[in-house]
């Protein structure tokens, strides 16, 4: 038989720490910190809006790029809290999470061999959907000492000629790093210099601690022609079950997206969308109030870290720290399995989001304030353990 | 802090004040200062504890009772209140807008008492003019905490 399969996806390796995510599974006792979504439910109006949209029989397909009374709110949402300005019908396009945002957005853009610039540590999906899309990926390796932002420096010695995307995954899944206005200064004039384009994935926007307020790269004069804008309804309202997110571009590139998204998947979930107009109208005191709880555990855990002498900058964006055990003289993996093994607390290596995320591990405080404390508690006999 | 301490009591009053210390980005002894001078000002009335009664096999009845008064020269409603809460069965007493005047929350271990106290003690007061008692049959959700289901967490154990 003729083999069934794609040869660029079977070339595409699966997660590097399978191994690790099989001893998880296989301990259901342990106490895990190692989810990427919130624990909060997402708000009861927003479910009951849900149900509402079911009961009035509301269960059709919406237009491909997705409701239009939701596209508005939206366009108003972004102006309110961001400042970004977009038209709901010419620039925006409802999609299946944040993620189907960004693999369509590659496809449109990228032809083959075009490269694309990827901050690591990040979320794990830009790399393979570049390649999906013929594109070639090249990592930026971040560094602790810069608290994990992105240096002009860093960029320009990425940049070649056949570059033609930079990724700006901010604030960051896994470190909790975050990119204010001054640190995004010399990027935008980078991006200008060298003509290219920004694909930002702003999914955690909304769960930003710094004093002033998040800054979106689409907002700097000059760039939202050239910036492919991606938000969702997944972490800031704690909606990651109903896959639904959007995309703000030019309107040359909205088009063609619409394009891949209308063959690959039609629309966006209806009965999601019909929830989101209340989510996105009616929810940011819950928003808040969630943001303000996030904030707490995370100077808790900061705290926590300073009484054990764990060496970790401080994060200031979404549900993540991102501590450094380099000192233990031990891979990020093997730590996390000695400490899986031995205290029963469950929490990432960063090398499960590319390899500079070696020497740290990712916590996630998406818990209650009294899972934190257990798995701390355990945390400190383990460090105080190999210190010994 | 005040308001966030409270809204972290109101939900857990024995929340561990050194957690709340490191939650707040303050210290312990700051905490404790503010505890105390909010009981001091009766801003913390107390701490009482939320029981499933149900669960405890304790026999426990409660009734809402809407009464309606004759408000006193001079006292308004205050002095006729007075006179209901102070009798120890009595949990709770708003005065509430509407077509009644007060809602008295009465706990009591059986269903003779709880009538006993209406019949021979609420009822029979000078200013009390009405009385309409509803047995509450069942909690669900008291507080702000559900009463019936332990939420569990349904999430993976781990995802990127």
């Amino acid at each position: 038989m003729r083999n069934p399969l794609n040869k660029t996806i079977t070339e595409i390796k699966p997660s590097g720490i399978r191994k690790f995510f099989d001893i998880v599974a296989e301990m259901p006792e342990a106490i895990s910190l190692g989810v990427g979504e919130p624990d909060f439910d997402t708000p009861w109006k927003v479910r009951d809006e849900a149900i509402y949209s079911l009961e009035r029989g509301r269960t059709f397909y919406t237009s491909n790029s997705g409701l239009k009374e939701l596209r508005i709110e939206i366009a108003d949402f972004l102006d309110r809290h961001y400042g970004l300005k977009y038209d709901p019908i010419t620039e925006m396009l409802m999609t299946v999470g944040g993620s189907e945002g960004i693999d369509v957005a590659l496809r449109a853009m990228l032809d083959p061999g075009d490269e694309v610039l990827i901050p690591q540590p990040c979320y794990v999906s830009y790399e393979p959907c570049t390649i999906l899309a013929g594109g070639v990926p090249v990592p930026i390796d971040l560094k602790e000492e810069n608290d994990f932002r992105l240096k002009p420096e860093e960029l320009e010695a990425a940049i070649t000629d056949k570059t033609k995307i930079l990724i700006m995954p901010f604030p960051n899944n896994p470190t909790g790093a975050v990119m204010e206005k001054e640190d995004l200064e010399p990027i935008v004039e980078l991006v200008k210099k060298h003509d290219l384009f920004v694909l930002t994935d702003e999914i955690y926007a909304e769960l930003s601690y710094t004093t002033t307020s998040h800054v979106s790269i689409a907002s700097f004069p000059g760039m939202k022609e050239r910036t492919i804008y991606i938000n969702g309804f997944s972490k800031s309202h704690a909606m990651t079950g109903w896959r639904l997110g959007y995309v703000c571009a030019p309107e040359i590139i909205i088009q063609q997206m619409t394009k891949i998204h209308q063959f690959a998947i039609m629309c966006a979930p209806t009965t999601s969308q019909y929830a989101a107009v209340t989510a996105i109208r009616d929810c940011d005191d819950d928003v808040a109030n969630m943001r303000e709880e996030y904030n707490d555990r995370r100077r808790y855990l900061l705290n926590r870290f300073k009484q054990m002498n764990l060496k970790c900058f401080e994060p200031f964006g979404a549900f993540y720290v991102f501590p450094s055990v380099a000192e233990f003289g031990m891979t990020s993996e093997e730590f996390c399995t000695k400490l899986l093994k031995e205290k029963e607390v469950a929490v990432v290596p960063g090398t499960a989001f590319g390899e500079s995320g070696e020497g740290n591990v990712r916590i996630s405080y998406a818990y209650s304030l009294e899972n934190l404390k257990k798995a701390m508690d355990r945390i400190e006999d383990f460090i105080k353990e190999l210190r010994k | 802090m005040r308001e966030k301490i409270l809204s972290y009591i109101e939900h857990n009053s024995r929340i561990d004040l050194s957690d709340l210390a490191m939650m707040l980005g303050t210290d312990k002894a700051a905490i404790m200062n503010e505890l105390e001078a909010m009981e001091n000002d009766h801003i913390i009335c107390g701490y009482p504890t939320l029981i499933n009664w149900d669960k405890a096999d304790v026999e426990k009845v409660s009734a809402l009772i809407e009464v309606r008064v004759t408000p006193q020269r001079g006292m308004g409603f205050d002095k006729v209140a007075e006179r209901i809460y102070n009798y120890p069965e009595v949990d709770a007493v708003y005065l509430i807008s509407g077509s009644y005047d007060f809602m008295v929350s009465i706990e009591g271990h059986t269903l003779r008492e709880v009538a006993d106290f209406v019949s021979a003690k609420l009822s029979p007061l000078d200013s009390v003019l009405s009385t309409q008692t509803n047995f509450v049959l069942k909690k669900y959700k008291d507080h702000g905490i559900i009463m019936a289901e332990k939420h569990v967490d349904e999430r993976e154990k781990v995802s990127l």
